[in-house]
């Protein structure tokens, strides 16, 4: 047998409109490491829990300025060192043709950046999560409004964080095993 | 100025009419005396100057056309705003007996001569026919426009936001193929040997950003005031911002497809309208657009910061204004001074001129009803927007 740690505390709640109030609770609390989980997205649960913007698009457009300043390199040192052609007539580095391709490898490398950028913030590919381990948390996906808090937080204790979610509205608390 | 809150009209409006009117006539008088000094000069900063305030107003009837058509509510809250600019346009039809007059010196056309190819264009280019098109669009738009704002301003609920959609939906098809043979005849013909079929989409593109960013412009004025501070949220100013950030793109991907094409094809008759953009200070204009209608709103735009403060877009929204007016001028200006840039008085006082009295029929329309469209079921949705 491994040994049983406490991966933290699953609070299940009734309703969106109890969810919403309980993660301000949870958020004005303290409380870092900590997610909600709903079956369809709740309006405003984002400024509930406090959530910082995202900063994928600041990597995306890094990526997408990178994107555009290699396509634009590319044509130009091929049309002018690598291969110089002339194309009809027009000069060898003849910028405007080359602004599709650097438009189309700004797009390309933004869209994987996104997706990838996307992966990284949300922690993805994950085979397994803890909470997968609760029966309960099936109901995530159907009509279940689930707060957890995670034992790493530096604001947790067991009995405290417990008595906390009971006293913000959560009708039943799970711990959650990280095995 | 200030608002009675029971019904959402603006009183104590008086003195900002007042000062509107007499700009507008003060420029008129000026111009006036412009004509005696230099007819040309006097006829083609009109055109400027009257192409601007249209594009403006044509701008916002497109605004609402989409507002209705898209079945928005975030910019309910604006629309009695944007309705005013869209209810000045049909105004301008008086400033247009100037250049009916200026027909000679405004278009080589209506004088072909022994010219082929403006001998065979003329049975569409022609000064008769020119003059039944120019009143068909006015009246076209006097239609729609007096039905789409009649619509708003008796509103009682659900059921006259399905007509104004219906409405608006023929309305938009009406609008690109008026507009778009409008800046054929006004703008693209000053230079009548040259032609661009996407001519329409490029000066539309102009003109919905200038529509965007006086909504934008005006709405900050009256905020100022002390008028809708708090029904006019940065969440408001953020989606206008991202409109006005997406129409700085469309501007320049139709600005530069026309001449990418016009570019790669080489074609003499189609390069010599950029040719003529490049000679002299007219490259330090071209220079001036591109980075002004484009680089610049673009990269601060960009920012999420940028939208929501209203400082920041505020100088953006001065800047495409002005920029606006520069793209119309570098359009026009060019078949007078082949040379290079000439800047007149002129230039100003027909600007000010139709823009005090076109300024001044959006605050008669604004200060008629009520600010806000208080029937609107979604008004208070609107208000309460948010989210990013």
């Amino acid at each position: 047998m491994t040994k049983q740690t406490l991966y933290g505390f699953l609070a299940e709640f009734s309703t969106p409109g109890d969810l919403l109030q309980a993660a301000e609770k949870v958020r004005d609390a303290g409380y870092q490491k900590f997610d909600c989980h709903t079956p369809f997205p709740v309006h405003g649960l984002d400024d509930a829990m406090g959530m910082p913007r995202t900063k994928l698009g600041y990597v995306i457009g890094l990526f997408a300025l990178l994107g555009a300043i290699g396509g634009f390199w590319l044509q130009a040192w091929t049309s002018t060192v690598g291969y110089p052609m002339v194309i009809a007539g027009k000069p060898y580095f003849s910028w405007q043709a080359f602004i599709i391709v650097t438009f189309g490898l700004m797009v390309l490398a933004g869209a994987f950046s996104a997706l990838f950028g996307m992966f990284h913030f949300n922690r993805l590919p994950r085979l397994h999560h803890p909470l997968f381990n609760s029966e309960n948390f099936k109901r995530a996906t159907d009509d279940g409004f689930f707060i957890s808090i995670e034992a790493q937080d530096t604001r947790f204790n067991p009995a405290e964080t417990r008595t906390f979610l009971t006293k913000i509205g959560a009708k039943n608390v799970e711990a959650i095993s990280s095995e | 100025m200030n608002i009675d809150l029971k019904t959402y009209l603006l009183t104590d409006t008086a003195s900002t009419r007042t000062r509107l009117l007499a700009l507008g006539v003060l420029g008129l008088v000026l111009s006036f005396f412009g004509y005696f000094t230099n007819p040309a000069q006097f006829y083609h900063s009109w055109l400027v100057a009257f192409s601007f305030w249209a594009t403006l107003g044509l701008g916002a009837f497109f605004f609402v056309l989409m507002h209705h058509v898209t079945g928005a509510f975030w910019s309910t809250v604006i629309r009695r705003i944007v309705e005013s600019v869209m209810g000045a346009l049909p105004l301008l039809l008086i400033f247009f007996i100037p250049i009916i007059f200026g027909l000679h010196t405004l278009y080589h056309w209506s004088d072909p001569g022994e010219d082929p190819l403006l001998i065979w264009k003329s049975p569409y280019l022609n000064t008769t026919f020119f003059g039944i098109r120019t009143v068909l669009y006015f009246i076209v738009w006097y239609l729609i426009i007096s039905k789409l704002y009649k619509l708003s301003v008796n509103q009682t609920g659900e059921e006259d936001l399905r007509r104004m959609r219906r409405v608006s939906a023929a309305g938009t098809v009406i609008f690109a193929l008026t507009f778009t043979f409008a800046s054929f005849d006004w703008l693209m013909s000053t230079d009548a040997h040259w032609y661009s079929t996407i001519y329409g989409v490029y000066i539309f593109g102009g003109a919905y950003l200038s529509a965007i960013i006086f909504v934008v412009l005006f709405a900050l004025f009256l905020q100022h005031n002390g008028i809708l501070q708090k029904e006019i949220t940065s969440e408001h100013y953020h989606d206008l911002g991202k409109l006005a950030f997406g129409f700085v793109i469309f501007w320049a991907y139709i600005a530069g497809s026309q001449y990418f094409l016009i570019w790669y094809g080489n074609i003499p008759e189609e390069t010599v309208w950029f040719a003529h953009r490049w000679v002299g200070s007219w490259k330090t204009a071209s220079l001036v657009l591109i980075a002004g209608h484009f680089i610049i709103p673009f990269i601060v735009l960009i920012f999420h910061a940028a939208k929501r403060n209203t400082g920041i877009f505020k100088a953006v929204a001065l800047l495409l204004l002005v920029m606006h007016w520069v793209d119309l001028y570098w359009n026009i200006m060019p078949s007078l001074y082949p040379d290079g840039v000439r800047i007149s008085w002129m230039d100003f006082s027909t600007m000010a001129g139709i823009g005090g009295i076109f300024l001044w029929k959006i605050w008669d329309n604004l200060t008629r009803h009520p600010v806000l469209p208080t029937a609107d079921p979604y008004l208070m949705q609107s208000i309460n927007f948010n989210k990013h």
